[in-house]
């Protein structure tokens, strides 16, 4: 009889590798395999009786049930959370640090039990769970507990948004708890936390590991339930900030739902993230990138390297080596210590999944698969590659959130970029080369928001991860992360969250034939018109539709008429902003030339703009000189900023760099003030054009003749053209269109909360970055300049470039 | 021989064509007949180092042996162990126990438990220096285990070039059936890779029937380029296993070096057809260290090369820590090593 040692002896074969689950299993127990949420400190039975099942996906076991989060639930939770705000918020810094730190204590102290949970729950490998998802939980905490330690004095002037809404996705349960709680707690916040209903295990775990740990009651509130619960959270009147990581439908969901409550928002989405390769690239190591960006998880990873973007020369070797590896992957039971793979959640995703693989076959794409077979029980799904896919492919397009990559081929580094960024997303992107000069070249071309070199699916608490386009907006991790948790101090002093916006739409008026003709002061001679005209391009334009508006001053009496721009004269801006987007890649100093030029010129003509202040405000003499100076104070500021937005070099614990670089947004649509025709104006226009971002500004639409009269300013001032376009009307009206518009990045928006609202919705189909401002003096510089703009104004990128030879 | 005046220049090896007029070995089976020099392709590799390191981080943690199945994978490993004793204090009497304990490595009571037979448990080989060859040719006679002989000035690999060829032809004639040489690390540092062909070139010639282990002192390349580059140009130079280091190296096996070697392993098969072997040594001392290099073997290369003929470990003190491993799983006790015959 052979013994099992001698056939393994002569076989060398992978025996099973079980990890115990007993602790954990004994921990569903000691709770009677039923939760409740936990509200206040305690967990607390629901207030309705509907509960659900919570499956293990590797077996198809009943793990435990839990409730279905009713209104009555969400609303404890969040009253439990407000009344625990100001006894939290109000904690010195310290000892917010001391109660983070503590909570990395817990998660390590417990970590194995976690990962055993986390891998019964959600069906990923021990290996990830023990080795990736819980260090990177404990690190979080820790990182934050330094954020906690140092925010007054690193964020002066800023003061925690309040109850915090945290909505977590299901294919990283318990490292999405600490992404979203950690820096929420450290600055100051209290929290409403709602995990997915296929993974609400380690949530809870945590919730009671962090009481245990001393954390005060009520700080953190857990309600689990499904998205009918999330959309309680979303919705809750009392909630001042979302903070959601999910797909980007639910995403779009949350961002019309919360359109014009005032709450703050940030979100993280879904990608389809490329994974390039330049034919200089360590082949076998590209092998192992593959490895970690697609089967990781069993590629349900939004950042997931899903589309191999390959230099024709290598592809084939790179195919090659890829089948050979993959024929190797394990997938088995995710409690065994030597599998590559586990069960993907549920059979909703496995549908999913096998629904877009037979979509790829049908489009005529080659399928590979390995040769072996995935266990039957449970829910498997193997490794999957397709060639000869083309960029039109669904499979391509999709984000299919499954372990199944799609290689197509590119030609020359531009058209590997060109591949890149043709998606709607815009999360993470991998780039393989051997060459520093390709490699750096090509980050920053690519839209995504973090970009690693030679490496794949790096995460550390103190780099910022987050979306471009429609993977989302807001940055989680680092001191990026932490300003989604903060609002400037003088916003909470003036009483409003970002809830009331001011001002009313006035009503288009066409103008009618003129009844007195505008004076021209001090000649005998009548005046000779002066008709500004729409500056789109670099050049003066009438609007598509030849109608004007009549703009009257402070008395009534007409001072002058613009042009009534339209759609058409937005698409034509846009277009326009969009073909001047090298502004954004020159240098900071040549910005701030040009920033100070257009001072200069305007200095030189500060009577003529301080008198049409005047005369269209009704402002006596010297509040409209007051407002020309400080105008030409602002773009001193931003001028001096446009060299010295530094992004940063983060201290991430592996060897190499991870630089944070702030880029520009892209096209920006500027709704100015109503008040300040000429300061407010400039105070949106000049920090968003000095980080690089070219925009399209809508003036006042009472008081639009000091933004038309400053064109000719700018067209003195060496200033490319496109960069600023300018078009008048309806400025409400005018900003629903940009709000509409799929190619324009970010709205900032001062109006009507009525507009506000109208615009936050019409932003979520390209998931634009919006900022409704609330109404602010415009002279005070600490309400109206300064950093806030500067982050309003970029994204930042951040860049992993390990070294070592 | 004449000694090269320019202080710049190492030696270079003689009596060998351009590297342009080469022929190839005749193929002898089993063995690798080497190719021309490929400089294009040499030239051409680059290996990434951090990402190298994170796959052979991962290496030990995403696989596990466990139970029944880590005991016959620590058997396989003993099959796999080159016994080695290269000190300078060595003496026929510490290395004919060596001997002893190679036809005998893990005592028979735990075999028997184990279910395993004792014949089929023997080690690779037994490495010496040149001075103990006979000693250990004489005292492994009918055990069909080879021995292995360091050589070509070992550890540095420095002495005259005639006298490292005279060398190996004297362990051949002493028995050796396997010769372990030492490159000239200098023409890896100087990008010289015709003088490094060359060289193994004429060591591989030198060993005629004996095969060829070709140190390539990887604690001295720098880089691991380099260690890819000089695993493909000894191979195509005709070695039949590609070795890491000496021993004596600062820093010896390591698994990112390994794992780049067995790349360039994996390549040459593919481009050749011919399957070359590979020799982790120096610093493997665990039970859990050598599993760690089976697994890498496996996940690479394929079970066919975790096998005596295509993989070795150069070890002396690894056989006793896996001999209180497999005790331990035979008696669910943790042993000691003096339980267990000394090396």
């Amino acid at each position: 009889m052979t013994t099992t040692v001698a056939r393994a002896f002569a076989s060398l074969e992978w025996g099973p590798a079980p990890e115990s689950t007993g602790p954990a299993l004994a921990w569903l127990d000691d709770h009677g395999r039923s939760f409740g949420h936990f509200i206040g400190g305690e967990a607390v039975p629901p207030a309705d009786a509907e509960t659900f099942e919570v499956v293990n996906p590797a077996t198809t076991a009943v793990l435990a049930r839990v409730a279905q989060g009713g209104a009555a639930d969400v609303d404890a939770a969040v009253r439990a959370a407000r009344a625990a705000l100001p006894a939290w918020a109000g904690l010195t810094d310290h000892a917010r640090a001391r109660h983070l730190y503590a909570l990395a204590r817990a998660v390590q102290k417990h970590s194995r039990l976690l990962a055993v949970l986390e891998s019964l729950d959600n069906g990923k490998p021990i290996r990830e769970t023990r080795d990736l998802d819980v260090p990177l939980v404990a690190r979080h905490f820790y990182h934050h507990a330094g954020w906690a330690q140092l925010r007054s004095s690193e964020m002066p002037g800023y003061v925690p948004v309040g109850v915090v809404g945290q909505i977590i996705p299901w294919n990283f349960p318990l490292l999405m708890v600490a992404w979203k709680v950690a820096p929420a707690l450290a600055a100051g916040c209290t929290v409403v936390l709602k995990p997915a209903e296929f993974t609400p295990l380690t949530a809870l775990c945590f919730a009671e590991l962090a009481h245990q740990a001393g954390l005060p009651s009520g700080v953190l509130n857990v309600v689990t339930g499904d998205g009918r619960t999330g959309k309680l959270v979303v919705e809750h009147p009392d909630v001042n900030k979302v903070a959601f990581t999910g797909s980007t439908e639910v995403g779009r969901q949350i961002r019309v739902a919360t359109a014009g409550s005032g709450k703050k928002l940030t979100l993280e989405l879904g990608g389809k993230s490329p994974f390039l390769v330049f034919d200089d690239a360590d082949l076998d190591s590209v092998v192992e990138g593959v490895v970690d960006a697609i089967w990781f998880n069993q590629g349900q990873v939004c950042c997931a390297g899903s589309r191999l973007l390959v230099q024709e020369g290598v592809a084939e070797p790179l195919v090659a080596k890829l089948k050979a590896r993959m024929e190797k992957l394990r997938v088995g039971s995710p409690l065994d210590k030597a599998v590559d793979m586990g069960a993907i959640v549920a059979p909703v995703q496995l549908e999913r999944i096998r629904a877009l693989v037979e979509r790829g076959r049908e489009e005529g794409a080659e399928l590979w698969q390995p040769s072996w077979a995935c266990p039957t029980e449970g829910y498997f799904y193997p490794p999957t590659l397709f060639t000869a896919v083309s960029p039109a492919a669904t499979i391509a397009q999709v984000e299919i959130f499954g372990p199944v990559l799609v290689a197509m081929t590119f030609r020359t580094p531009a058209e590997a970029v060109a591949l890149a960024n043709n998606t709607t997303y815009g999360l993470a992107a991998s780039v393989w080369t051997e060459n520093i000069n390709l490699a750096l070249d090509v980050a920053p071309k690519i839209k995504a928001g973090v970009v690693w070199i030679n490496s794949t699916n790096l995460f550390d608490a103190a780099s910022g991860f987050g979306g471009y386009r429609e993977s989302g907006f807001g940055r989680e991790g680092g001191r990026e992360g932490m300003w989604a948790y903060l609002q400037p101090e003088w916003e909470r002093e003036a009483g409003s969250g970002e809830q009331k916006a001011a001002g009313t739409i006035p009503a288009p008026q066409h103008a009618a034939p003129r009844e007195v003709p505008f004076p021209a002061p001090g000649s005998p001679l009548p005046p000779i018109d002066r008709t500004p005209k729409l500056f789109i391009g670099g050049k003066q334009v009438r609007p598509d539709q030849p109608y004007s508006r009549t703009v009257r001053g402070a008395d009534g009496r007409p001072v002058g008429e613009v042009g009534e721009g339209n759609r058409k004269d937005i698409r034509n801006a846009v277009e326009a902003a969009h073909r001047a987007s090298g502004w954004g890649r020159g240098a900071g100093h040549q910005r701030a030339q040009i920033l100070y030029y257009i001072a200069e010129n305007l200095s030189a003509r500060a009577a003529e703009f301080a008198a049409r202040v005047a005369a269209m405000t009704g402002a006596d003499r010297a509040t409209a000189v007051a407002e020309v100076d400080a105008t030409l104070s602002r773009l001193f500021t931003y001028a001096a900023w446009a060299d010295k937005h530094d992004g940063a070099v983060h201290g991430v614990p592996f060897r190499g760099v991870t630089l944070a670089m702030n880029e520009p947004v892209g096209v920006i649509g500027l709704a100015a003030p109503e008040e300040a025709p000429l300061l407010g104006f400039v105070s949106l226009l000049a920090p968003a054009v000095a980080v690089g971002n070219t925009v399209v500004a809508l003036p006042s639409s009472a008081h639009p003749l000091a933004a038309t009269d400053f064109y000719s300013v700018l067209e003195t001032s060496d200033l490319p053209d496109g960069v600023v376009n300018i078009v008048t009307g309806d400025k409400e009206g005018l900003a629903r269109v940009l709000a509409d518009h799929l190619d324009v990045d970010g709205l900032w928006f001062c109006g009507s909360a009525a507009g506000a609202a109208a615009i936050e919705q019409a932003a979520a189909g390209n998931m634009k970055r919006t900022w409704i401002l609330t109404p602010r003096d415009w002279y005070a510089a600490r309400q109206a300049e300064g950093p806030e703009f500067l982050r309003r104004a970029s994204e930042v990128k951040n860049i992993w470039i390990p070294y070592g030879e | 021989m004449t000694v090269t005046r320019d202080p710049t220049r190492f030696e270079r090896p003689r009596a060998v064509a351009p590297a342009s007029g080469r022929e190839p070995a005749p193929a002898a089976p089993g063995r690798n007949p080497g190719m021309p020099l490929d400089l294009d392709r040499v030239r051409a590799l680059r290996i990434n180092r951090s990402a190298v390191e994170r796959r052979a981080a991962t290496i030990p943690t995403r696989r596990s042996v466990k139970r029944d199945w880590q005991a016959g994978w620590l058997l396989r490993a003993v099959t796999c162990l080159d016994l080695t004793t290269l000190q300078g204090d060595d003496t026929p009497g510490n290395v004919l126990r060596l001997c002893a304990k190679a036809r005998w490595p893990v005592r028979e009571d735990l075999l028997d438990a184990l279910g395993v037979p004792s014949a089929a448990v023997r080690v690779g080989a037994v490495c010496v220096y040149h001075a103990l060859v006979e000693t250990a040719v004489e005292a492994l006679l009918g055990s069909e285990i080879p021995v292995a002989a360091v050589s070509t000035g070992f550890p540095a690999g420095l002495n005259p070039f005639a006298q490292r060829l005279e060398e190996i032809a004297a362990s051949v004639a002493a028995g050796a059936r396997e010769i372990d040489v030492v490159i000239t690390r200098g023409h890896v540092l100087r990008g010289d890779w015709e003088a490094l062909y060359d060289e193994v070139r004429a060591f591989r010639r030198a060993c005629g029937e004996a095969h060829l282990k070709v140190i390539l002192g990887t604690g001295d390349l720098a880089t691991l380029t380099n260690v890819a580059r000089a695993s493909q140009v000894a191979m195509m130079a005709g070695a039949d296993f590609i070795k890491t280091s000496t021993g004596k190296e600062p820093v010896n096996a390591t698994l990112p070096v390994g794992l780049v070697m067995v790349r360039q392993i994996r390549d040459y098969d593919e481009r050749t057809g011919h399957a070359v072997g590979f020799k982790p040594a120096g610093g493997i001392r665990s039970a859990k260290g050598a599993l760690e290099w089976l697994m890498l073997m496996k996940e690479e290369l394929g079970e066919r090369w975790v096998r005596p003929d295509r993989f070795r470990i150069g070890a002396s003190a690894l056989l006793t820590d896996i001999e209180r491993q497999l005790e331990h799983f035979v008696t669910g006790r943790y042993s000691a090593d003096y339980r267990h015959p000394m090396v």
